[in-house]
């Protein structure tokens, strides 16, 4: 359950963990210790013996301790939509899930292209004390995708990067000016790769099982066609830019090869992924709905191997809550989303289960490498570092089940899904803010 | 799509026939096994013969309640659906609700939940979406038939053109049957597909490119792009109606383009079988997907016949259905 203290206590030590650091390789048993928000020490030489007289101890029996988890694709629905989702919900979601650190996108009501919003969500979420926030802001005012908001002010406020967040920026001479100004101030550009007139009126992956059902597809050039004109506009620009949520082999193909041209290009894929493909859709599902959709087998086992070799940098939830009424509707008509800040975790470690990644692999995904994309203080167990932490048994075994999660919407892609890897506390700012009940 | 069949419990409709049809819904073709479709078009030769009595009426489902739920217009499927129940002695009630409460902002679940509760046997609903009609047999407790869904299935539109060759041909499995025209958007073309793979048909689909689905070969269908090579030997020629939009999409450059490559006139129909059929599920557009002078020829085209198989159809499935419904095991497929 969530907890919070008004106050981090002056000294905290997490004593008889499974020390965990992806950033420095660190994998050991040893303890941490906090004062006040930071972290003080860690370390094989942090034992109840060895402790200061006025620290509070915590026996995390053997568990890995690791650094709280970034994630840096979230919806929040706050300001604007919050029957679906508010910050409060999204935090205590994100907590129960070990994240500390989250980017939410723009796409809220107002939209994020203004400097009073972007304060407004940090503001609040400081107000909570959950999972810090920090805001994406839009690249075209009102995602309109035609006039620039105002990136180097909103940059100023605190928007740690920009996006037109579930639209791509259809129009390629905005995204020439938005690529080629950002770089004025060194901003990120975060793209959702897919060719909007292509992509129009679709419900889900083209193919076989779309034909079935009788629903529109999405081809899956949508994703590589975009993918490639924006590779062809950073080698135009030389700016920085950021492929949200891949999901087609030939997308990732195109940014391996764009990484090994010396590009400043990154991507991301989230947890549904790798690990499902379309045929989740089943029988008209609408909670497999999702934006890009679920895709063949064999993009599946590319976004795996994307995951492997280093092409994809990170893993963010995709987290995108819909109430019931948006959801439980024809197929075609029901939105697309799904919800993840909860499964994050269990789900990444399916990588580690399977074999296809060591387990600090795994957390580098979804810790120190999405800090450093975004530029967060975030991601890593080093001294004076805020000390966000994750303690997490990375076997224990349980049943997804969307009336067992904190999020406000219920609609998880993952439902009825046994998974392996559950958080047992959350810690941000040194403050206890959630531990399994 | 359907529940597995218990294959040792009798029917309780046929004491003749050996295998039963207990499902709850008929939501689609796609599924069901070829005992279950023979046993459909055999109850439904019963109501041919019934049909041409002058007494057609008899009194199986007195007593009943079936509720035409139509969230698209139709005239010829509703008005089928209106008589069949109505020749079984049902009471039949239309609604169409493209018009009333949709406007209203109820939605597609909340109508369907409403008209439960009043206790109708049956529901018939067609609807614009694909799978709209699967959802909503979630949310009620009596039996549906889906009077087609979107691109998904029509089933008793597959069932009435099985029953219609099979009169004329004397059986289904081992014959060519060619569909032909806007199968992307077709549920017609879907269930037709499924029905006549399933009785061991051959199928082939004729289309430009861009109305044709992706991977509509895995439906197991062998795709021909030239109308005359597709027609080659083929038994049944089943043309589709093209829906005048598909001009918007850049499906096709012109009406005139479209008939010239896939429009039915006897110069394409040489190709087929000298017996060969002409099927299509109406209503026909004359000079675009057929040439009139093909459609009303009276001894290949069967365009009307397949009408009154449709009444045929209809009733062997409300009967089927309903003598589920009162059976206490009928699974809940």
């Amino acid at each position: 359950m969530p907890v919070r203290s008004e106050a981090a206590p002056p000294r905290a030590a997490y004593v008889n963990a499974r020390l965990l650091d992806p950033a420095t390789r660190l994998d050991q048993p040893g303890g941490l210790l906090t004062e006040g928000e930071a972290i003080l020490d860690f370390g094989a030489h942090v034992t109840q013996g060895a402790l200061p007289g006025d620290a509070e101890v915590i026996d995390c029996a053997g568990q890995c301790l690791a650094p709280g988890l970034v994630d840096i694709r979230v919806q929040l629905r706050e300001p604007g939509e919050e029957h679906k989702g508010t910050l409060a919900s999204a935090g205590r979601a994100a907590t129960a899930g070990g994240i500390t650190s989250m980017v939410c996108l723009p796409n809220t009501h107002p939209v994020i292209d203004d400097i009073s919003v972007v304060e407004f969500v940090a503001r609040r979420a400081r107000l909570l004390g959950l999972t810090k926030v920090y805001p994406y802001g839009a690249v075209t005012r009102g995602l309109e995708g035609k006039d620039l908001a105002e990136l180097g002010m909103l940059g100023e406020a605190g928007a740690v990067a920009f996006t037109d967040g579930v639209k791509a920026i259809a129009s390629a001479k905005v995204m020439r000016q938005a690529l080629l100004y950002a770089r004025t101030f060194d901003l990120l550009i975060v793209e959702h790769p897919e060719e909007p007139s292509l992509a129009l009126g679709g419900d889900m992956n083209a193919g076989e099982v779309a034909t079935r059902l009788g629903l529109i597809g999405i081809p899956r050039e949508a994703e590589v066609i975009l993918v490639e004109r924006d590779i062809h506009l950073v080698r135009m620009t030389g700016s920085r830019l950021h492929f949200a949520h891949l999901s087609t082999a030939a997308a990732i193909d195109a940014v391996r090869k764009a990484k090994e041209s010396g590009l400043p290009i990154t991507c991301d894929t989230a947890p549904p992924y790798f690990a499902m493909n379309e045929n989740a859709v089943g029988d008209y599902r609408t909670f497999a709905k999702l934006s890009p959709p679920l895709r063949a087998e064999e993009d599946r086992l590319a976004v795996i191997e994307g995951l492997r070799d280093g092409t994809i940098d990170a893993i963010a939830s995709d987290h995108a809550p819909e109430d019931e009424d948006a959801k439980r509707q024809p197929f075609a008509q029901a939105a697309f989303g799904g919800i993840g800040l909860e499964t994050l975790l269990a789900i990444s470690l399916e990588l580690y289960h399977n074999g296809h990644c060591t387990l600090l692999d795994v957390l580098r995904l979804i810790s120190c490498r999405p800090a450093d994309l975004m530029g967060l203080p975030a991601g890593r167990l080093a001294k004076g570092a805020p000390a966000d932490l994750t303690l997490f048994d990375p076997d224990r075994a349980w049943q997804v089940r969307e009336h067992e999660l904190y999020s406000k919407s219920k609609n998880t892609p993952f439902d009825y899904r046994p998974v392996q890897g559950r958080v047992l506390m959350t810690v941000v700012d040194g403050r206890r803010v959630f531990a399994l009940g | 799509m359907l529940s597995g069949v218990d294959l040792k419990s009798r029917s309780m409709i046929d004491g003749d026939s050996i295998f039963p049809f207990r499902h709850r819904h008929l939501l689609g073709i796609e599924g069901l096994v070829p005992p279950e479709i023979s046993l459909i078009l055999d109850r439904s030769e019963v109501y041919v013969e019934q049909n041409r009595r002058a007494d057609k009426k008899q009194s199986l489902l007195r007593g009943r309640t079936i509720i035409n739920l139509f969230f698209e217009a139709s005239t010829r499927t509703r008005t089928s659906f209106e008589l069949a129940g109505k020749r079984l002695g049902a009471d039949v009630i239309n609604m169409s609700l493209s018009t009333s409460s949709i406007r209203k902002g109820e939605t597609v679940i909340d109508t369907a939940m409403t008209l439960n509760a009043m206790h109708p046997d049956v529901l018939v609903i067609r609807h614009p979406e694909s799978g709209a009609v699967k959802l909503l047999s979630e949310k009620v407790n009596c039996s549906i038939i889906n009077a087609g869904d979107g691109s998904h299935e029509h089933p008793t539109q597959a069932l009435l053109d099985a029953l219609t060759i099979r009169r004329r041909m004397g059986r289904l499995s081992g014959l060519k049957v060619a569909i032909c025209g806007d199968i992307l958007h077709s549920r017609v073309a879907r269930s037709n597909i499924h029905l006549l793979n399933i009785m061991g048909a051959r199928v082939r689909v004729v289309a430009p490119r861009t109305l044709l689905p992706s991977a509509v070969e895995r439906l197991g269908v062998e795709v021909f792009h030239d109308m005359r090579k597709g027609l080659q030997g083929c038994d049944i020629v089943m043309m589709l109606r093209l829906q005048n939009e598909r001009m918007q999409g850049n499906y096709i450059p012109s009406i005139r383009e479209y008939f010239h490559f896939f429009g039915l006139d006897y110069e394409k129909l040489s190709r087929a079988s000298g017996e060969a059929l002409i099927m299509h599920p109406g209503p026909m557009n004359r000079g675009v997907e057929i040439d009139s002078v093909v459609a009303d020829d009276f001894g290949r085209s069967v365009i009307r016949e397949q009408v009154e198989m449709g009444l045929a159809v209809r009733m062997a499935c409300l009967e089927l259905l309903t003598a589920n419904a009162a059976g206490a095991d009928a699974p809940n497929l």
